[in-house]
């Protein structure tokens, strides 16, 4: 068939998956907006939402994936997505340098003007006179009482070597892959999918030791705000690459991919390895330094 | 399903297949056609630029005359805001969205977008976004009315429409970014064979530039409000001095995405006019690949000027310094676009369709607007000029006969192409002129009321700025009641017109769009066009 060759185009049938998609991402949206105004029924219209994404997350991909499979897709497709997937990292790494950007702006700059450096002399003097602006800090009012950090030697190392040993281990798949070794190529894509989970696993339980003993919370002023909202969208993203991997590695116990032919793999993988350096980032700037 | 039905086959016997294009509403919600897509897009931005536009018209009539006349105060605020959040996100950024959808495939050679399925994504999250938008009206706290900067804390005093607001702006987000991924992906991938990058037109290098700045500033737009929901609703202290926070951090954050924003705006529009002026001057375009770097750099100028929106805000000496001559560093090329478009027409042989018209009053009046924005760049001075409405004369100089201008005449130029029809030459002509003159009338004395003092987003006004709020008001009114014209030209060119388009519709066009039949083929190409000089629109200039 024509459409198989690489100088002729591929162009997919009318679909309804967006359209359903749309709908679900409204009601999620809607709700999460009715929640936040504590509406009672909303965490359930945001569930429905939620399941219908989900739903059309299963259509959607399914119908990609047996179209990749039945080889309906020539190199030009797999370009496409490859970029794809490589601009859609970019725009989250803009996500985080977001998160990153008010970290950085809050120690370096809005802390110590608060502290009276700088032109924030007076504020020191009137506003909050004898604020002594050390970082880690829940602002000039202590908003949220005192708290103690998580201390970067603990269990967030131990969570460092756990990522960097998933980086090795799905590179170490992807390798098996190529070699069409498919034993290996499970079973090592079966241990980064443990290793994610286990990290986000020692997550959650930094958070509930953080909570219950060290006074640590998202309302332990810019400290509590910076911390929770970068380790948890890290952590969002760390789950979510994580049940990617979960289904790359369903996919490939049903034996798909091919040695040469395997861009669902690699997507994944580059995301896997996207979340690892947000997490060293997050490692040195806000546990270690 | 078959494979038969599963792949799209440009043979002619394949072109009805009813998988291939449902009829009826279905064809428009499950299309994953550029066409189908692009249309949808353009009449969703046509939709909200009157939906704005009646929100402008409610601003210029409260601002009539001095004193409270019409709206409360509150109502007011709402109206600012939503205006511009609808102008920005629902009318000018989907608007170019449709000419990418519409142009570049047909521009590059290629069947369609890279992403077709996305395609559909990006546009259908549109209508729900701005459904949810638009809700808050409605609302017991009625919209948001902090300015659709929504700067803290102003923005975290709003009501229940606030989580709404923050939302929405998510959706619209995902829809630019699913957009633009999609837009890079075609222009990277999708070439026709020959079509090398420096053979490219120009609206196609623009976009290309334009996704790039999409795919890096909306994120941010998304965590700066994600931290006002979390500020709002779950106890952080970004923007909360007492907590360690600082409400200018949002300032600084909402501006690193707000200022390429304003490119994101603009560039298309640079290469819509750059298409165009060739065509009716029939001459190549001067300095193409000058006209390429100018666009590069513009862009990345874009990323290290935000802070010019803060002057007043407080800053060191040296981050004035520095954000003020980066500003006046994009002077430069932005002055080479000018010089570029205006060489072009130097000993040309001119004639002035509508496109045409439009394409020069962009030229002449987006200037007026550059000058004004270099005026604002210099930091001393802003500090008189910052939330005048010299402030507001400008920007919408640089919008409305700007960007806006650039979208008419692109919609005049590729209508013929799009609908196989010639639309009225002389309704067009009526459009453009009654357009250009009534926008000057309603934003040039803008310029003196900023300069005498008139603050901008205050619904009454000392008398002395009576005269030229009515001479501004009336403007507006001619401006917005002659888009109506606008409506009946398209309508008209679509069911009425009997005016067959040719192929090349233009006497002086060239590129691969004009050596498709007018209307274009549902698709495009079936397979790769040959690209040789003939082709390429800007042959002439290069060796």
């Amino acid at each position: 068939m024509a459409q198989h060759a690489n100088d002729s185009y591929y162009v997919p049938h009318s679909t309804k998956w967006p359209i359903i998609g749309s709908v679900g991402m409204a009601l999620m949206m809607g709700s999460a907006a009715y929640w936040v105004n504590e509406s009672s029924v909303a965490p359930w219209t945001f569930l429905a939402g939620a399941l219908v994404l989900i739903y059309m997350m299963f259509g959607w991909f399914g119908e990609v994936i047996r179209e990749s499979e039945s080889g309906m897709y020539n190199s030009q497709v797999d370009t496409s997505f490859r970029m794809g997937m490589l601009w859609f990292i970019a725009s989250e790494v803009m996500f985080f340098a977001a998160f990153f950007g008010a970290l950085f702006y809050a120690r370096v700059l809005a802390v110590p003007w608060l502290g009276g450096e700088g032109a924030g002399a007076f504020t020191n003097e009137i506003l909050w006179q004898g604020y002594d602006a050390v970082w880690p800090t829940a602002g000039p009012e202590d908003l949220g009482g005192p708290f103690a950090v998580v201390p970067a030697f603990g269990v967030p190392f131990v969570n460092t070597l756990i990522l960097l040993t998933s980086g090795l281990t799905v590179t170490l798949a992807h390798h098996a892959l190529k070699k069409d070794d498919r034993t290996k190529l499970i079973g090592w894509l079966l241990a980064t999918v443990a290793l994610g989970f286990i990290f986000v696993a020692l997550q959650i339980e930094e958070y509930i030791v953080a909570y219950q003993h060290l006074g640590l919370t998202l309302g332990s002023g810019i400290y509590g705000s910076t911390f929770f909202m970068l380790t948890g969208f890290h952590g969002m993203h760390v789950s979510l690459g994580a049940i990617m991997l979960a289904v790359i590695a369903i996919r490939a116990m049903r034996g798909h991919f091919k040695p040469e032919h395997h861009f669902g793999f690699e997507a994944v993988a580059w995301y896997w390895h996207f979340v690892d350096v947000v997490w060293l980032g997050l490692f040195i700037f806000v546990y270690v330094y | 399903m078959s494979m038969e039905t599963t792949l799209s086959h440009d043979t002619p016997a394949h072109d009805d297949h009813h998988h291939d294009k449902p009829r009826g509403l279905a064809r428009w919600l499950y299309t994953t056609n550029h066409k189908d897509i692009g249309t949808l897009y353009l009449v969703f931005s046509l939709l909200m630029f009157f939906i704005g536009g009646s929100m402008a018209m409610i601003i210029r009539a409260e601002l009539f005359m001095p004193g409270l006349q019409l709206v409360e105060p509150e109502f007011f605020n709402q109206m600012t805001t939503m205006h511009a959040l609808i102008m920005v996100f629902g009318a000018v950024m989907p608007a170019w969205v449709g000419f990418a959808n519409w142009m570049l495939p047909m521009m590059i050679g290629a069947p369609d977008m890279a992403l077709p399925r996305m395609n559909n994504w990006s546009f259908w999250i549109l209508p729900f976004a701005f459904t949810m938008l638009l809700s808050t009206l409605f609302m017991d706290s009625g919209g948001p009315a902090a300015g659709w900067t929504l700067y803290p804390p102003l923005s975290l005093q709003g009501g229940q429409s606030f989580a709404f607001v923050v939302f929405a702006v998510h959706m619209m987000g995902i829809s630019s970014i699913m957009g633009s991924i999609n837009v890079i992906a075609t222009i990277l991938n999708l070439r026709a064979p020959g079509m090398t990058l420096l053979r490219m037109p120009l609206f196609v290098w623009t976009w290309l530039i334009t996704a790039f700045l999409l795919i890096m500033v909306m994120p941010v737009l998304a965590g700066a409000v994600t931290m006002l929901l979390t500020d709002h609703f779950f106890g952080t202290s970004f923007f909360n001095a007492a907590g360690g926070g600082d409400p200018v951090m949002f300032q600084h954050i909402f501006w690193f995405f707000g200022h390429p924003e304003v490119y994101i705006m603009i560039l298309p529009a640079f290469g819509v006019v750059s298409e165009i002026i060739p065509t009716f001057a029939r001459k190549p375009l001067f300095g193409y690949s000058a006209m390429v770097y100018a666009t590069a750099s513009i862009a990345f100028l874009s990323f290290i000027v935000w802070a010019h929106h803060m002057f007043t805000v407080g800053m060191p000496l040296t981050g004035a310094l520095f954000f003020m001559y980066a500003t006046m560093l994009i002077a430069v090329p932005t002055g080479v676009k000018v010089f570029n478009w205006v060489s072009t027409m130097w000993k040309g042989s001119m004639t002035f369709e509508t496109p045409m018209l439009f394409a020069i009053a962009f030229v002449v009046l987006f200037t007026i607007g550059g000058l004004s924005g270099l005026m604002l760049a210099i930091a001393s001075v802003d500090l008189q000029y910052h939330d005048t409405y010299f402030v507001v004369a400008h920007f919408h100089y640089v919008l409305v006969p700007g960007s806006v201008f650039a979208l008419m005449a692109g919609a005049y130029y590729w209508l013929p192409k799009w609908t196989g029809h010639m639309y009225s030459e002389t309704w067009g002509k009526i459009h453009f002129w009654v357009s250009a003159i009534s926008v000057n009338i309603l934003f040039f004395p803008q310029h003196y009321l900023g300069l005498a003092g008139m603050p901008r987003r205050i619904p009454d006004y000392s008398t002395q700025f009576a005269d030229f709020n009515m001479i501004s008001s009336i403007g507006g009114f001619i401006f917005g009641a002659s888009q109506l014209i606008f409506v009946g030209v398209i309508v008209h060119c679509v069911y009425k017109s009997r005016q067959k388009a040719t192929a090349q519709v233009w006497e002086g066009a060239k590129g691969l769009e004009w050596t498709l039949p007018s209307p274009a083929p549902y698709h495009t190409f079936d397979t790769p066009p040959v690209i040789d000089e003939t082709t390429i629109a800007h042959a002439h200039s290069r060796h």
